[in-house]
C-alpha cells in the first residue's frame, strides 16, 4: 500500500513512542504530507497555543507517493505553528530523509509535548528510542550529523537535525536534512529546539509498495518523458533555480537593498554564468549539480569557495564541497543586502545549512538592519562594531555565523525583521506578511506575487501559489484573483502527495491524479485533487483564524503599497492590493473580513 | 558477446532511482534497502559512486559456494544466485573481493546483481545515463 497506514506518536514529555493506524478517512480527504499534517495539526492541538510551547505539536509528513518510482518523490513536509507567525508553518524539503521514514513504516511522525533534558530519535524499522543529547546539545548541524551517524556505526542513516540558532530559539531556525537540505521556513526548527528535541535519525528498510504496480509504473514513466522534455526543467537542471536572478534582473522584479530598489547593479558577478567561470585565482564556484531523492531533475548545486577568499583563507574546515546557491539564497545575501561577492554568498549558505537558518528570513532581516543602520536608527554600538552597510560582503558573512551562534548582535537578527524592526520602532521597515519576510519577488511588478504573499497561510512564501505567468505578462491587478485561488488549491495538494512542486511546469493535476490513481486506494481524479486542496487552503486558513488572525494580517509593507517602483518594465507601479484582495474573499466564498462562511465550510466537508 | 554494465560517477545525481529498480525488479517494491546496486557518497555528497557486481571472470563467489547456488548464465554472464539452493552460509559474501555479495537477513539467503537476465533495469531507468548497459568491447 502506497500509504504505510502507520503513524509514529512521540510523547516527548513523557519519553513514549507509540504507533497507532493512519486515518484513512482523513487520507481519503486529505492525501497526504502538508495536507494531512494540517488535519493531525488541527485536530491535535488548540491554534492559540503559543509556538514555542509544549502544547504545540510538530509533525513531519510524507506523502503518497515518497518513497516511490514517481519522480522527486524524495519530499516530506514538517508542519507545525510557527514561531515567526503565529501561523500555521508548513516547512517542505527533499533529500533523503523522508524516503527513509516512509521506508521504515512511518505516513507520519508526531511530536508532542517537551522532553526534560536534550535528546535526539533514533529510528530503524521498528525500533524507536529516545537517546540522550546533552553532548549533541551546543552543536552545529553538522556536527550532531557525524556524531550521530559515529554512535550508530549506520551510514544508512538520514539525519534531520537543527543547530544552536534552534536550540536558542532564534525565530527562523530551520530543519536540515541530509546537510544540504532544509525544511526550511517559518521557523520549525525553533519548534523543535523549544521541544528539547536536538535530532531526529532514521534508517528504514521495509521498503514501500503501490496498489496496482504495472500501472503505476506506466503512469511513472509517461510523467518522466513529459518532465524530460520540458523547457523550464532542463534550465532547473542546467542552470539550478539561480536561473531566475537574470530574469528578475531584466524583468525588474529583483528586491535590492531591502526592497528600495528592483533591480541589482552586480548580478552578473552572482548569476549562473558567474558561478561556472574561472576567477582570478583560477576558481570556479560551481562543482556538480545533485538530486534529492527518486528525483530526475536534480537543480540542487553543489559549489564550493576559493580557498584565498577572506571568509575561509584561514578556515580549512570549510574548503570542502558543500551545497551551492540556490536563487532564493543568492537574492537574500546577494540583492537584497547589496552585496556581489559570489564567494561570500556562497560561505553564507554553507553558514545556514550548518547552523540551521532560513537564508531568506535571515537575508532580508539582515537587510532591514542595514537600512536602520544607514538611516543612523542603529549604530556600531549596536551591531558589535560591525558596519552594516549595504553591500558589506564581510557585514553579511560575520553576521550570518554570530546569528547561527545566538551572538552578540546575532540575537537581535535572530528576531527576524518583524520584530527587529518593531524593537528599534521603525516597522515599517520590515519586508514581511504576518512576520516572515519575502522572498525574490517584488509585489509591484509582479501583482500575483503580492497577493500570493498577503494571503498565503504561513506568511510572505512564493511557493504557495503561481501567478508568474500572469505576472510577466500583464503587470495590472486585474484579473489575477483568479489564477492566484485556482494555483494556491493546486499547490496544496502537489504538496500533499510526497513530490516536487518543480514538476509542475511540466505536469498539471490530471499527471498528478494519473499516478496517484495507480498507486492510492480511492479514486483519484483531477476534480477531486481540486477539491482537497481547496480543503486544505481552508483548514489551513481556519487554523490561523483560530489562532489570531484577521483580514488585518492579509497585508504588505507599505513600502510595496505606496512607495512606486523606481525602475524596470513595472515603474512607477505600486501592488494594488485592496482591488485583488476583495475580489480573492469573494472568489474563496469568504466574507470580507476573510472568513470563510458557512457554506463554503459546508461545501468543503469543514462545518 | 557479452554486454556489461558501466558507470559514469560524474554523472550520477545520487537520485537512487536504479536501488528502487532495482528493488522493484527483484523484490516487487520500492525498496533500495533491498537493493544489488548501490550509490556511495563522498566528500560531503560532491561524488556520488553507483556500484554492483562486476560480473568477474574469476567468480570467487561461485567458486566459495559449498551447496553450488551460484551459477553463470551463458547468455548474459552473469553470476546467479539459486535460491533453492542457497543455504545463507555466507561464505560467497566473504570471497567476493568487492563486496557486492550481500545477506539478505528476511529470506535467509544472498542477493547479488544477476544483470536482470540481460535487461538492467538501473541502466533503464538512469535519468543521467551515469549507468549504461554496453558491448565489453565498446566499454569506455
Amino acid at each position: 500500500m502506497t500509504w504505510q497506514q502507520q503513524v509514529l506518536r512521540v510523547n516527548l514529555t513523557e519519553g513514549t513512542c507509540t504507533t497507532e493506524p493512519l486515518n484513512m478517512q482523513w487520507a481519503q480527504d486529505y492525501l497526504g504530507e502538508r495536507g494531512l499534517a494540517t488535519k493531525y495539526l488541527w485536530e491535535g492541538m488548540n491554534p492559540q497555543s503559543d509556538a514555542m510551547s509544549p502544547q504545540n505539536m510538530l509533525i513531519f509528513a510524507t506523502g503518497p507517493l515518497t518513497g516511490t518510482m514517481a519522480s522527486t518523490s524524495g519530499r516530506f513536509a514538517v508542519v507545525t505553528k510557527g514561531p515567526l507567525t503565529n501561523a500555521i508553518a508548513c516547512s517542505n524539503s527533499g533529500g533523503k530523509f523522508g524516503a527513509s521514514l516512509k521506508y521504515a513504516g512511518y505516513d507520519m511522525l508526531i511530536l508532542e509535548g517537551r522532553s526534560p533534558t536534550p535528546v535526539y530519535l533514533h529510528i530503524v524499522d521498528d525500533e524507536v528510542t529516545l537517546h540522550d543529547a546533552e553532548d549533541l546539545w551546543g552543536k552545529t548541524v553538522w556536527e550532531t550529523d557525524d556524531a550521530i551517524h559515529e554512535k550508530h556505526q549506520d551510514p544508512q542513516l538520514k539525519i534531520a537535525a537543527i543547530g544552536v540558532s534552534g536550540e536558542e530559539g532564534v525565530r527562523y531556525a530551520c530543519v536540515v536534512n541530509d546537510l544540504h537540505r532544509a525544511a526550511g521556513r517559518s521557523g520549525v526548527g525553533a519548534v523543535m529546539g523549544s521541544k528539547n528535541l536536538k535530532a531526529i535519525a532514521v534508517h528504514g528498510t521495509k521498503g514501500v509498495s503501490v496498489e496496482d504496480m504495472p500501472r503505476f509504473m506506466t503512469t511513472v514513466k509517461n510523467a518522466w518523458k513529459k518532465l524530460e522534455a520540458d523547457e523550464g526543467r532542463k534550465e532547473l537542471t542546467e542552470l539550478g533555480t539561480n536561473a531566475m536572478i537574470d530574469a528578475m534582473q531584466a524583468f525588474g522584479g529583483l528586491p535590492t537593498r531591502n526592497f528600495q530598489e528592483v533591480q541589482f547593479e552586480g548580478t552578473d558577478k552572482i548569476n549562473p554564468e558567474a558561478m561556472v567561470t574561472a576567477n582570478k585565482n583560477g576558481h570556479t564556484n560551481l562543482l556538480t549539480n545533485k538530486a534529492c531523492f527518486g528525483c530526475t531533475i536534480a537543480c540542487g548545486r553543489v559549489a564550493h569557495i576559493d580557498q584565498n577568499h577572506f571568509t575561509i583563507v584561514n578556515r580549512k574546515e570549510y574548503w570542502h564541497a558543500s551545497g551551492g546557491l540556490e536563487y532564493e539564497t543568492a537574492f537574500a545575501f546577494g540583492p537584497v543586502c547589496g552585496v556581489d561577492d559570489i564567494d561570500a554568498l556562497t560561505f553564507a549558505g554553507f553558514l545556514m545549512n550548518e547552523h540551521g537558518m532560513d537564508p531568506i528570513s535571515f537575508g532580508v532581516t539582515l537587510a532591514a538592519a542595514m537600512e536602520l543602520y544607514e538611516r543612523g536608527i542603529i549604530t556600531d554600538d549596536d551591531t558589535d562594531g560591525v558596519a552594516l552597510n549595504f553591500g558589506n560582503a564581510e557585514a553579511l558573512t560575520i553576521m550570518a555565523e554570530k546569528t547561527g551562534k545566538a551572538e552578540g548582535f546575532g540575537k537581535q537578527l535572530g528576531l527576524g525583521a518583524k520584530r527587529l524592526c518593531e524593537k528599534y520602532g521603525h516597522p515599517e521597515l520590515a519586508m514581511v506578511v504576518k512576520g516572515q519576510e519575502f522572498a525574490g519577488y517584488d509585489s509591484r511588478a509582479l501583482p500575483g506575487m503580492g497577493l500570493g504573499y498577503a494571503t498565503s497561510n504561513r506568511g510572505a512564501c512564493h511557493l504557495k501559489h503561481d501567478v508568474f505567468a500572469e505576472d510577466m505578462e500583464d503587470q495590472s491587478a486585474a484579473g489575477k484573483a483568479e489564477p492566484c485561488k485556482t494555483s494556491q488549491d493546486a499547490i496544496a495538494t502537489i504538496d500533499s502527495t510526497g513530490l516536487c512542486l518543480f514538476t509542475s511546469g511540466a505536469w498539471d493535476l490530471s499527471d498528478y491524479a494519473e499516478q496517484l490513481d495507480a498507486a492510492c486506494q480511492g479514486n483519484w481524479t483531477t476534480a477531486k485533487l481540486e477539491e482537497v486542496g481547496e480543503r486544505i487552503w481552508n483548514l489551513e486558513r481556519q487554523f490561523n483564524l483560530t489562532a489570531g488572525l484577521s483580514r488585518a494580517d492579509d497585508t504588505l509593507p507599505p513600502r510595496l503599497l505606496n512607495d512606486p517602483v523606481p525602475t524596470g518594465t513595472a515603474k512607477g507601479r505600486v501592488c494594488e492590493l485592496d482591488t485583488m484582495l476583495t475580489e480573492y474573499y469573494e472568489l474563496r466564498g469568504w466574507s470580507d473580513q476573510g472568513v470563510p462562511t458557512p457554506e463554503t465550510l459546508q461545501r468543503l466537508n469543514l462545518s | 558477446m557479452t554486454k556489461a554494465l558501466q558507470m559514469f560517477p560524474d554523472k550520477c545525481t545520487s537520485c537512487l532511482m536504479c536501488e528502487m529498480a532495482c528493488s522493484l525488479e527483484n523484490e516487487g517494491l520500492f525498496n533500495p534497502a533491498k537493493s544489488r546496486i548501490k550509490v556511495f557518497e563522498f566528500e560531503h555528497g560532491r561524488t556520488s559512486v553507483p556500484y554492483t557486481c562486476t560480473q568477474c571472470e574469476e567468480a570467487w563467489c561461485l567458486h566459495a559456494c559449498p551447496t553450488n547456488a551460484i551459477v553463470i548464465n551463458k547468455a548474459t554472464g552473469a553470476k546467479e544466485v539459486i535460491d533453492d539452493k542457497c543455504v545463507g552460509c555466507k561464505v560467497c559474501t566473504m570471497a567476493c573481493p568487492y563486496g557486492t555479495v550481500n545477506y539478505n537477513s528476511a529470506t535467509g539467503k544472498v542477493i547479488k546483481c544477476n544483470l536482470c537476465g540481460g535487461d538492467p533495469k538501473c541502466a533503464e531507468v538512469c535519468p543521467t545515463d551515469a549507468i549504461v548497459y554496453v558491448e565489453q568491447e565498446a566499454a569506455q
